[in-house]
């Protein structure tokens, strides 16, 4: 009869992300093993909290199906003697598969030429318990952690030490033994509030038991008891929380029985830019922001403990303490920030190494604030890109982006307002950094765009130059995500020029700086890639991708559209223009020069074939002029993909031979193919347009 | 609790526990686990289980005695138990119990905290530990050390002295703790951190600083090479301070700072491999002879030729002491 299955894993404290992460995927994996295991179930679901993780698989079944299977063995001539008796290799082939030798059936096998022996195996299936050890312990063996660990003299490696291991099958402990413990029926209740033992009867009592035991097991339950501890919160300060799901999905996993507490804070900190306190309060303290009515942040703070204490006053006052502490930091390094300039700033970063194998002319970051500036003039930015260029990085030098770094630009922004730098260099300087994650905000400004292009061109450039080029998966200096950067900001403008704008001017301005520049391929290439990327995530498959930008990727709003269109391109179409791109590669690669041309008075193949291809060809080009006008490159595809019966007609029907042994033939014959290809082999190359895939 | 009282109790706690009350290091280090005491002995398979206070400089952090969280020189209580014992954790709440910090009290949490010394080649998984949301502790699981994998693995604890005693004495500056009946913090420390700011942030001389590393660094070279690993390991330390007090004075730059800090990985990585072949050559002392003698063989057997060949004889040599584990000291 099918029963119930709870397996739990109890761990020291797992991190947040990894626990979420870890319960997202253990779903998947069980029932990829119990599939392999030929087992049926009803449903499977994963609970947990920092210090378990389980999985409760509903209607189990209690023992695989019998198996009937046929297993191939060698091929008849091998098993049986010409005089039809039967040899050692069969008789050993009947013998390990359990069947008497002339229970052996003779059949073809798909797949293989010739007739084999075939033994038809009857399997009787296993119990599920004695499958169930080996299973579970492949499932837990085989969670992917980010990073594991071991612990004592152990061998075993896991997110953090394993503290025990409950598996319950229809209420029957599994013998599973792994990392150093044998599984039972014993879990353990939460660490403070019910530190005993608790047994767990079966799966089914299993949430209800550690609920007992202060322990909320189910995610979903405990985001909905974070979430009602907040709203109490608001109910009984007056505030709202501010909204923070990737916060919220931090929180439900930092404890294993959440309970509310608001604190306070003095208003005078609320003179310092709301970003850095709601940015110490997140990141340091994982408390959430409140704000009153209006939406303005207000000097209180929401977080979760993760127990009862006697007084939860006593605990919101040292959180009030810590949070002080970080805000008086906060405030002292915006008061003493505001005695500077941009200026002063600017003088200190001169000092600053931003690249040391820049050389001695190039590697301050104040270096670096000249080249931004040589590169926003050399495109022609504004006089707000200009300044703002100028003061771009100026804030790394305040204190207070010192202390948290991901303030960065932010505060430049509040500062350039407060230094009447005006609102349209304060947004550059913010949004220079933009975009700062996958799928993050791009500039919203011409002048931010320009100077986040700029900036992240300036590094990529001197980095390869000076060797320091991301290598695997090594990319210490982000070099990979500014490139996608460049063209995600490019592209999101429609700028189709800038690219070897950009890289002309970065290449200019470090090498006035003394900086020798190294061979442009490898750049050329990383660039290439980092578009491809792009493009395959936007659905673009790879080939496609591949085609239109092995022609040109510099301007990618054009890459773009090449490679869209190749969706014109059906897969027979593929193929009869790839051959003809490998007839002249061939050709080429034979030292015959193609070009010219091709003469109609030489065309001398049965059928008229070459005129008919002739002919359409010229039809087509003069209908596609005006798309070609304009960019339609899928129009222009749409009428090639008019052209492949003609085109095909000239390999298949007509048999001409291209490489005839008449050099004046075959040359026009490669001239006509050449005449033919090259208006669109300049939009995509068809020699990386395999068929398969389209 | 006064700040010494801290420091005997918790001295007591762990003594009590199997732990050697180990003193500081007599040079300057940026944290306890620069220690003789925990980076050379977390290496190989030899039991080790240790308390100490060090003093440890960080000369960035200095606030001119101004910041009341906040200074370039403080204390830590650093715990060393290796092999890591399983109730690690229950050990350690035991601990906070027994200076006042009562879970039942106060909101104690293991938040996520991965540790990494790239100076030291070192990293560790573990956490932060907060009480009422302030980190009192450090507390890691060491994984590698000198770029040689940790087998058994050390548990390390690193509490904050001052911040746990500013917390249990009720006061928002550092320097108001009680040392003592009669004597603060601040009366002790307070012109050293004046002074000290002083001299970190503008009166240090960078060139002065860096002909100091160079000459370190070929101290560390030459006496590796004379096989006097222990003195070599403390200019491996001195120059850690060298490059943190010239990284204070602002005398590095981001990217040269990773050439600095591959420096010192080079010297801490070339003592933690000399250190274990030290420790073979001898026999594992800290091991009952007879499984020492058997981790030396296994250790002799991979591990006495390149540095690849450390890692694997020091992995080599704790799966030969494993089998023994039950009957080897451990803390607890």
């Amino acid at each position: 009869m099918p029963a119930d299955l709870l397996f739990e894993i109890g761990c020291e404290e797992v991190p947040a992300k990894m626990l979420a992460k870890a319960l997202a995927d253990l779903p998947a994996a069980i029932e990829q093993k119990l599939g392999a295991a030929r087992l049926t179930w009803s449903s499977v679901r994963a609970l947990g909290t920092p210090r378990r993780l389980a999985v409760i698989v509903k209607g189990l079944a209690d023992r695989q199906p019998d198996l009937d299977e046929e297993v191939v063995g060698p091929p008849v001539s091998a098993a049986f003697a010409a005089d039809g008796s039967i040899t050692k290799a069969g008789q050993g082939f009947a013998a390990k598969n359990g069947v008497a030798p002339d229970a052996l059936v003779k059949k073809e096998v798909a797949g293989k030429k010739g007739v084999y022996v075939v033994a038809k195996r009857h399997v009787t299936g296993n119990e599920t318990r004695a499958l169930l050890p080996d299973l579970l312990r492949d499932v837990a063996a085989g969670i992917p952690w980010p990073k594991s660990m071991r612990w004592g003299w152990s061998e075993t490696t896991f997110v953090r030490p394993v503290q025990w291991l409950v598996a319950l099958f229809g209420g029957e402990v599994v013998p599973l033994a792994w990392a150093g413990l044998t599984a039972g029926r014993k879990s353990r209740g939460h660490r403070f509030l019910s530190p005993n033992w608790i047994e767990i009867a079966s799966a089914d009592k299993y949430v209800d038991a550690l609920r007992d035991a202060h322990v909320v097991v189910d995610p979903d339950a405990r985001r909905d008891l974070v979430r009602a501890e907040l709203a109490r919160l608001e109910t009984e300060t007056g505030f709202r929380v501010r909204p923070d799901e990737a916060l919220l999905a931090e929180v439900i996993h930092l404890g294993e029985y959440p309970v509310g507490i608001s604190g306070g804070f003095d208003p005078a900190y609320l003179e310092v830019p709301a970003e850095i306190i709601v940015t110490a309060m997140r990141t340091h303290q994982r408390y959430f922001a409140m704000e009153d009515a209006q939406g303005k942040l207000a000097p209180r703070f929401a977080t979760m403990m993760a127990t009862i204490v006697k007084d939860p006053a006593v605990v919101a006052r040292g959180n009030e303490t810590v949070l002080a502490a970080r805000l008086a930091d906060a405030k002292f390094f915006f008061t003493e920030d505001r005695k500077k300039s941009f200026d002063d700033w600017n003088a200190k970063l001169e000092g600053v190494v931003f690249q040391a194998k820049l050389g001695d002319a190039a590697k301050t970051i104040g270096h670096k604030v000249q080249r931004l500036v040589g590169i926003v003039e050399a495109l022609g930015g504004s006089p707000v890109a200009k300044q703002a260029a100028r003061y771009a990085k100026s804030d790394l030098a305040s204190h207070a982006v010192g202390e948290f770094p991901e303030v960065q630009g932010i505060m430049g922004r509040h500062y350039a307002k407060l230094a009447g730098l005006g609102d349209e260099v304060a947004t550059v300087i913010d949004q220079h950094w933009w975009p700062k994650g996958q799928g993050a905000a791009l500039p919203t400004t011409d002048e931010a765009a320009l100077v986040a292009l700029a900036d992240r061109m300036d590094t990529i450039v001197g980095c390869f130059a000076v060797g320091l080029e991301p290598s695997g998966s090594a990319d210490p200096f982000g070099l990979r995500r500014a490139a996608i950067g460049i063209w995600q900001i490019l592209l999101d403008r429609g700028w189709t020029q800038h690219y070897a704008r950009l890289r002309q001017a970065a290449e200019t301005q470090l090498v006035a700086q003394g900086v020798a520049l190294t061979d442009s391929k490898p750049l050329d290439e990383f660039f290439r890639a980092r578009l491809r990327g792009i493009f395959i995530d936007q659905g673009i498959p790879a080939q496609d991708a591949d085609a239109a930008l092995a022609q040109d990727f510099r301007d990618p709003v054009d890459a773009r559209a090449r490679a869209l269109a190749c969706a014109k391109i059906s897969k027979e179409a593929r193929e009869v223009f790839k051959r003809v791109a490998n007839i002249l590669d061939d050709a080429r690669g034979k030292k015959i020069v193609i070009g010219g041309n091709p003469d109609p008075a030489l065309f001398a193949a049965p059928d008229n074939v070459e005129h008919k291809l002739y002919a359409a060809i010229k039809t087509a080009q003069d209908a596609e002029r005006s798309a070609r006008d304009k960019r339609d490159y899928a129009a222009v595809f749409e009428s090639l993909e008019k052209l492949r019966p003609t085109v095909a007609a000239f390999f298949d029907k007509g048999g001409v031979m291209v490489m005839d042994p008449d050099p004046k033939l075959r040359d026009n014959r490669l001239a006509l193919l050449h005449w033919f290809i090259t208006p669109y082999i300049t939009i995509a190359d068809f020699r990386l347009l395999a068929g398969a895939a389209a | 609790m006064y700040l010494q009282d801290f420091i005997f109790t918790l001295s007591k706690f762990w003594a009590e526990r199997g732990c050697v009350v180990e003193q500081p290091v007599d040079v300057e280090v940026g944290a306890g686990t620069f220690h003789p005491a925990t980076f050379l002995r977390v290496l190989g398979p030899e039991p080790w289980n240790a308390a100490f206070v060090q003093f440890c400089r960080r000369p960035a952090d200095g606030r001119y005695g101004e910041n009341p969280n906040r200074v370039g020189g403080y204390y830590q209580f650093q715990v060393g138990l290796k092999p890591s014992p399983l109730h690690v954790q229950d050990l350690y709440l035991d601990s906070l119990r027994a200076v006042g910090l009562d879970p039942a009290t106060h909101d104690i949490r293991f938040v996520e905290d991965d540790w990494e010394s790239p100076t030291l080649g070192a990293w560790g998984l573990g956490w932060e530990v907060w009480c009422d949301g302030m980190e009192v502790t450090q507390y890691t699981y060491f994984q590698q050390a000198g770029g040689i994998d940790l087998m058994p693995a050390t548990a390390e604890l690193t509490y904050g002295i001052e911040r746990l005693c500013m917390y249990l004495q009720g006061v928002d500056n550092m320097f108001d703790v009680k040392w003592d009946k009669h004597v603060t913090y601040g009366q002790l420390r307070h012109p050293w951190e004046v002074e000290f700011s002083k001299y970190h942030f503008e009166e240090l001389k960078p060139e002065i600083a860096f002909r100091n590393f160079d000459s370190y660094e070929g101290e560390c070279q030459r006496l590796l090479e004379r096989g006097l690993v222990l003195p070599a390991y403390e200019f491996c330390m001195k120059s850690s301070h060298a490059f943190n007090s010239l990284d204070a004075r602002g005398a590095i730059s981001v990217t040269e700072r990773q050439r600095f800090i591959g420096r010192v990985r080079g010297m801490a990585r070339a003592c933690a491999h000399e250190y274990v072949k030290s420790r073979a050559r001898l026999g594992f002392p800290l091991l009952p002879k007879a499984i020492g003698a058997k981790a030396k063989e296994a250790f002799d057997g991979v591990g006495s030729s390149d540095s690849g060949g450390v890692n694997a004889g020091a992995l080599a040599a704790a799966r030969a002491v494993a089998s023994h584990a039950e009957e080897l000291p451990h803390a607890g």
